[in-house]
């Protein structure tokens, strides 16, 4: 076999970037590039180029689905959940977007010097609360302690792995022209909770975040045998990133409907008074599912009868193939680009 | 959404374009002046619904493209130095200056901070006395008001770590220096309605008559820009050239006149270089000598090295409306918001930024 071209000069120094920006894991088209030159050059092989939220292998005749995701939230403690709830739904839902029944995490936790035991007491409780609720255990950790000052409090890092009791071939590369795009609830929640909280926005009630499991709604449609082509956890970069990388991998035109979004009122007018795109703003507990045209309205169904995909909506489909990109029908019915965020979500000054 | 979802109503805007449609008996160019218009104009799709006659021009109205090179490596000078807390709005953070950007400085170690508000930078520095605290003071007579009023607290205060690089500009020069332009082709003007907010709308008068063009004073959402336009038409259309409020939700004649005596107050009108423009005579804002003590140009004493721009780029026709984004060579691809090669590539209200975003290929415009 051939060595790997390894060439010693680093991909990255694209100027104007030789730094590594906190843009570069905003989710948007920077972490792409972060990814496709540095992470995927280095370790290119066929199951790390499917670039899915995990990765399905075969071992003994059992198909497995593997992920990784690591947890550096601030606060620590917001509206709607906490940074160990968190680290437990984020890769419990990676796994789901395989249509894996997840069975065990691992938790590595990076601990800042000075955290209050305290603290770090109810965020293990909420892990285990959260790991009790998604049926999952956690059967593997780590523990590491940082001067105080090089950490954030506590940043956790969970890896789970999932078994494939499934046929179907769920993965960006499957999705097919006429496919029907459907989301599991309102978006832009959880972004918009943070960012209260972090900017010290007043509104009437607070807005709490959508962090949840979603893997029973997944799990419910195969049980259907609903022809699934793609999932996908919709997280940072929200549902334009999402539906930009599919587009890409895929090399399909996905046209959605601005009407038929949901994004409750409240997120809504965070967003306007912030100059934020609600679509470009992260969720921890919403997928967005591409399924076959057929077996939409059935889907729909089944997801609204989750009480966690209640809000579920079919908002647009698959155009076909062409070179990769998503339109959106504006409110006034007019039709635009819906882009991938550049990097990180900056509010506009006017 | 209460008091924006009305000023969205798809069934309302075809109502008012076939009006546009109705009116319009030949082409007209009508340039929107502000960022934010032009951004909603792409992003909604506003002119797909008008007639193939109106051309809407994209104005010079987004301060974060206007601001020149020159100014943009100024801050980064400062928030690379020892000691110092810089802050800025937002947008300001990833505008590349001539060898890198405020989140870059960030990233090697320079304490950036992104606020809200002029003010939240004043608290900065009260929270940090023995830090210097430097505010990048940008954009028009929207934001020039809150510039002023931390200014004038700060010096109630005393504060003498809080300073500010100033690079506010004025809407009504811009238009009057584009259209004593003898490539002018601008008929009329969709004023910017949060401009119009603080200042009111005296000073269009004798630009209306000096120039004879309508000046219709519009609001941001797809109804109030579509009602901006088919005013201007209107006018266009019967010969006349008058002032006109559309946004009279939140316009008065007269604007915010406490504002605008703080304004006075703390600043004088100078003359400014417009990034993709030129000087401008009387178009800037700088601080009055009584406030001289809060420039940070003086403070920390730095020096403007003339920057040029890159040779391919045609912002400056761009923001004439002498030419359209797509139209130039390396929009999309030399040129992109990653990796910008001048003015309106910038900032997400720059004319080329927006077209990016929302109409990279011809094909969307029809589909």
């Amino acid at each position: 076999m051939q060595p790997p071209d390894f060439t010693p000069v680093c991909p990255i120094p694209i100027a104007p970037y030789p730094h590594v920006l906190l843009a570069h894991g905003g989710g948007g088209r920077l972490m792409r590039q972060l990814i496709g030159r540095m992470f995927l050059a280095a370790f290119r092989n066929p199951l790390l180029e499917t670039q899915h939220d995990s990765t399905v292998v075969e071992l003994a005749g059992k198909k497995l689905a593997f992920t990784t995701d690591s947890y550096v939230v601030r606060p620590l403690f917001f509206p709607g959940g906490d940074v160990g709830s968190m680290s437990v739904h984020g890769t419990v839902n990676d796994l789901a977007m395989s249509g894996a029944r997840p069975l065990y995490l691992s938790a590595a936790f990076i601990l800042e010097e000075g955290l209050p035991m305290e603290t770090l007491w109810k965020i293990v409780c909420s892990m285990q609360q959260a790991a009790q609720r998604c049926g999952v255990q956690i059967i593997t950790g780590d523990t590491k302690v940082v001067d105080k000052g090089k950490g954030d409090g506590v940043f956790i890092n969970t890896a789970g792995v999932g078994v494939v009791e499934h046929d179907q071939t769920i993965a960006p590369q499957n999705v097919r022209t006429g496919d029907a795009v459907l989301v599991s609830g309102d978006l832009g929640r959880h972004g918009m909770a943070i960012m209260a909280v972090r900017e010290g926005l007043q509104f009437e009630s607070a807005i709490e975040s959508d962090s949840a499991p979603v893997h029973e709604i997944v799990l419910e449609l195969l049980k259907a045998g609903v022809e699934i082509h793609c999932l996908r956890d919709l997280t940072r970069g929200g549902l334009a990133s999402a539906l930009n990388e599919i587009a890409e991998a895929s090399r399909v035109r996905v046209e959605v409907e601005e009407k038929s979004i949901p994004v409750r009122e409240d997120v809504h007018a965070a967003c306007e008074l912030l100059g934020l795109d609600p679509l470009h703003v992260a969720c921890e507990g919403r997928l967005v599912a591409f399924v076959a045209a057929r077996d939409a309205e059935r889907a729909l169904k089944i997801m609204r009868g989750q009480a966690i995909g209640a809000g579920s909506a079919a908002i647009g489909r698959v155009a076909g193939s062409a070179e990769p990109l998503v339109t959106l029908k504006s409110a006034i019915g007019a039709n635009r680009i819906l882009d991938m965020p550049s990097g990180e979500q900056l509010p506009r000054i006017c | 959404m209460k008091y924006l979802d009305e000023y969205r109503d798809g069934e309302l805007a075809q109502k008012i374009a076939r009006e546009v449609h109705r009116v319009t008996t030949q082409p007209w160019n009508i340039m929107e002046v502000c960022g934010g218009q032009t951004h909603a104009i792409v992003k909604f799709g506003i002119d797909e619904l008008l007639p193939g006659q109106i051309t809407l021009i994209h104005g010079p109205g987004c301060p974060v493209c206007v601001t020149p090179l020159e100014m943009i490596d100024k801050p980064l000078d400062i928030a690379a130095r020892p000691n110092v807390i810089f802050t800025s709005f937002g947008d300001m953070l990833r505008v590349p200056g001539s060898t890198t950007d405020l989140l870059s400085v960030k990233a090697r170690g320079g304490d950036v901070r992104m606020v809200y508000s002029p003010l939240d930078a004043l608290k900065i520095a009260e929270q940090n006395p023995g830090k210097e605290v430097v505010f990048f003071g940008v954009g028009f007579e929207t934001t020039a008001p809150a510039t002023a009023m931390a200014i004038h607290q700060a010096a109630q205060k005393q504060l003498k770590n809080f300073s500010m690089l100033i690079s506010h500009v004025l809407v009504p020069p811009a238009m009057e220096a584009l259209l004593s332009s003898p490539d002018c082709q601008v008929q009329g003007f969709l004023a910017a309605g949060h401009v119009c907010t603080v200042m009111g709308f005296e000073e269009y008068f004798p630009i209306a008559a000096k120039y004879h063009v309508p000046i219709v004073v519009t609001g941001f959402e797809p109804l109030d820009i579509l009602q901006g336009v088919l005013m201007v038409v209107r006018q266009l259309e019967s010969g006349r050239a008058e002032v006109e409020n559309q946004y009279a939700r939140s316009v008065r004649r007269e604007g915010n006149q406490p504002a605008q005596k703080l304004m006075r107050e703390v600043f004088r009108v100078i003359p400014r270089k417009w990034r993709g423009v030129g000087e401008i005579p009387q178009s800037g804002l700088g601080l009055n000598e009584a406030y001289a003590a809060f420039d940070a140009e003086k403070k920390f004493g730095v020096v403007e090295h003339h920057v040029a721009e890159p040779a391919e780029c045609i912002s400056g026709l761009v923001l004439q409306g002498l030419k359209k984004p797509r139209e130039c060579s390396a929009f999309g691809t030399r040129c992109t918001p990653e990796h910008p090669l001048g003015a309106t590539m910038v900032s997400s209200e720059g004319a080329c930024a927006a077209y990016y975003r929302y109409r990279r290929e011809p094909a969307v415009a029809n589909a």
